[in-house]
């Protein structure tokens, strides 16, 4: 090993690469715009269309219920609801969301309430609709309003006290920090977002230095100069490591700064965004540190590991056809880190996974100090074998000159 | 100075098991002398020279090449060898200048040798004109002089040349040969292999004639000529190589 020829390589690629309107794009603008564009764009979209879903009032039709003048005269009360006239094809219109529900009231219903005999009320609605799940909403609290109001007379006029009915309360109380409450929900996405564009970052300059160098007949003339293919292989790997960090860097950096921004966009305030607003606060610097610390093993195991795969291909189309399989086989561990999964010892040996769960842990301040050591030492020791793999891969004739 | 010793080179193939692509070569190229590597497409040409340069590792045998042993002292070797092959492309993304430095870089090169070294060559291929262009912005005739630069900027005393010409057009082929012959000038070790009889005619001191990984004959153009009694050179390579295609039912 050679620290100054794998200096020449690396610095030779690097110009190269820097000249590489794809590697560019890739490794640069994609992780620049994504968060912005994810927590901006995707957030103020959503909240948009959910304040205009709760804006709407909904029209919902009532079937039936000429005998039963009270309960209409709530429904046609309350501002939360529209009563529309009855049509006949009421079921259609639910069904193409001309109305948003209808609710069936069976006839007696007043009379069978005055008898504290049961009865039933229907809402037909359209699942999995959250503008009919609203209207649903809606119907429901009004219709609660006057069941309470109902039980309430009832036990008036039988002497009884509310407390006959409901002897005690239910209250939750939250009592994690509130930042953890923003890290819990958004931690496993920013550890599965870096890791990701972690591959991807490196997955370009991995394919375009191996597969790519195959390609365009510049293996045989690299391979004629003296360089030992050992200085060669690990000139190549830092660049494709370079890259790697770049991305992961750029997206923990553009991810910081978009969630500080949507927490100072106080415009909307919505369910979203008051989680992202406590998250802000805790994503500082020493988050922001420890999750690129984390990420340092993994993005040297995923250059080492795309540069064996893709170093086997032909051509860079080949190699592609190779890299994507190992796309799935990240994303996998990395998005069951969003599940609620608590760190263990077995699954800190898992990789990727453990380094999801752990930047999950960092995200919402927890250090486990010793699973950290754990999943550091394990990244490291996976990372140093697909290394080891690439180099020999390198050293081998049938993989170089594959025909 | 080149020296082969019973070269062997095998490889697996699914279908048809070991292959000896190489088989039992053995030969010596001296300094100022011409060595013309005949034989048809797949006759082992590549693969041989391949060894010589130590891009392939030889199965049995080996070779001494300016002194260095191929399999001990690749590293060695590589210093003293000027590699060309129609295969041994260009760094798209380079310019033509920064491509001949990177070389010259990896043989160690210092750089105030490297800047001289470069300057010189540029100069005498007349290649300033397009020093700062891009690799991949090259006409044909201009990529095959960066490459000569390539092979010449850490003054290697054996050129390897495989199959240099192929797919070139008439004019940038003679560029390709001029070179060679001037290397021969030099007093440099010259090795290259082609299957174009008159390239050989023209270039070579010594020809070595190979067929299914076997060195079947070898001499000077006119001791062949008298060996097999005939004067055109494909009429012997054809008496040369004739009993090996008859037993094989053709390559």
């Amino acid at each position: 090993m050679n620290l100054h020829n794998i200096g020449i390589v690396y610095r030779k690629e690097l110009r190269e690469s820097l000249r590489d309107r794809r590697t560019l794009i890739s490794s640069l603008l994609v992780p620049l715009l994504l968060f912005p564009l994810l927590t901006a764009g995707l957030g103020a979209a959503i909240s948009a269309l959910v304040g205009e879903a709760k804006k709407e009032v909904p029209a919902v039709m009532i079937l039936g219920g000429e005998d039963s003048p009270g309960i209409l005269a709530e429904l046609r009360g309350s501002d939360k609801i529209k009563v529309v006239p009855t049509a006949k094809n009421w079921k259609d219109e639910v069904i193409n969301k001309e109305i948003r529900a209808a609710i069936e009231i069976p006839s007696g219903f007043q009379n069978d309430v005055a008898h504290e005999k049961s009865a039933t009320l229907l809402i037909h609605n359209y699942e999995g609709d959250m503008k009919s799940a609203l209207a649903t909403d809606n119907v429901q609290k009004s219709l609660e309003k006057y069941r309470d109001r109902i039980v309430h007379d009832n036990l008036a006029a039988k002497n009884l006290p509310e407390t006959a009915l409901k002897p005690f309360e239910i209250k939750e109380h939250n009592v994690a920090p509130p930042e953890k409450v923003g890290g819990a929900a958004f931690g496993g996405v920013i550890g599965y977002m870096v890791i990701l564009l972690c591959l991807t970052g490196s997955m370009y300059p991995a394919m375009d230095l191996t597969a790519g160098e195959k390609e365009r007949g510049t293996m045989e003339t690299i391979l004629s100069s003296p360089i030992a293919r050992v200085d060669l292989v690990l000139g190549k790997f830092f660049l494709v490591l370079t890259t790697a960090l770049v991305t992961a860097a750029l997206s923990v950096t553009s991810m910081g700064v978009s969630f500080a921004i949507l927490g100072h966009m106080h415009a909307f305030d919505t369910a979203g965004a008051d989680a992202s607003a406590q998250l802000q606060l805790h994503i500082g610097i020493y988050t922001v540190l420890s999750i690129f610390i984390m990420v340092l093993p993994v993005a040297v195991l995923f250059a080492a590991a795309v540069m064996t795969v893709a170093l086997f291909a032909k051509s860079y189309k080949e190699a592609q056809s190779y890299v994507t399989p190992l796309m799935f086989v990240v994303i996998i561990p990395a998005v069951a880190a969003m599940l609620p999964i608590d760190l263990t010892a077995k699954l800190a040996l898992v990789p990727i996974l453990n380094a999801s769960l752990l930047c999950k842990e960092l995200v919402t301040g927890t250090y486990h100090w010793n699973f950290i050591a754990i999943i550091f030492s394990s990244t490291c020791v996976y990372a140093a074998a697909a290394l080891f793999l690439a180099v020999k891969m390198f050293q081998r004739e049938d993989v170089l000159f594959r025909s | 100075m080149i020296e082969t010793r019973g070269l062997v080179k095998t490889f697996k193939d699914k279908k048809r098991g070991e292959i000896r692509a190489v088989d039992n070569v053995s030969f010596v190229c001296k300094p100022g002398e011409i060595y013309g590597l005949l034989g048809a497409n797949g006759a082992g040409k590549t693969t041989t020279l391949r060894m010589l340069a130590t891009i392939l590792e030889p199965t049995d045998g080996t070779a001494i090449v300016c002194g260095h042993d191929v399999v001990e002292a690749p590293e060695k070797v590589r210093a003293n060898v000027g590699f060309l092959s129609t295969a041994t492309a260009l760094y798209p993304r380079l310019t033509s200048q920064e491509m001949v430095e990177y070389f010259g870089r990896l043989n160690g090169l210092d750089e105030a040798t490297l800047k001289k070294r470069v300057d010189d060559i540029f100069n005498r291929l007349d290649m300033n004109s397009f020093r700062d262009r891009r690799c991949d912005k090259l006409s044909t005739g201009m990529k095959q002089k960066t490459s000569i630069a390539r092979t010449l900027v850490h003054d290697p005393q054996v050129m390897i040349f495989d199959e240099p010409t192929i797919g070139l057009d008439i004019m940038t082929a003679r560029t390709i040969i001029d070179f060679i012959r001037e290397c021969r000038q030099r007093g440099k070790t010259v090795i290259f292999s082609t299957h174009v009889m008159s390239e050989v005619d023209k270039l070579c001191d010594v020809i070595g004639i190979i067929q299914s990984g076997k060195l079947l004959a070898e001499g000077s153009l006119a001791a062949l000529r008298s060996r097999y009694g005939e004067n055109d050179l494909e009429e012997i390579f054809v008496k040369v190589v004739a009993p090996l295609y008859a037993g094989q039912g053709g390559n």
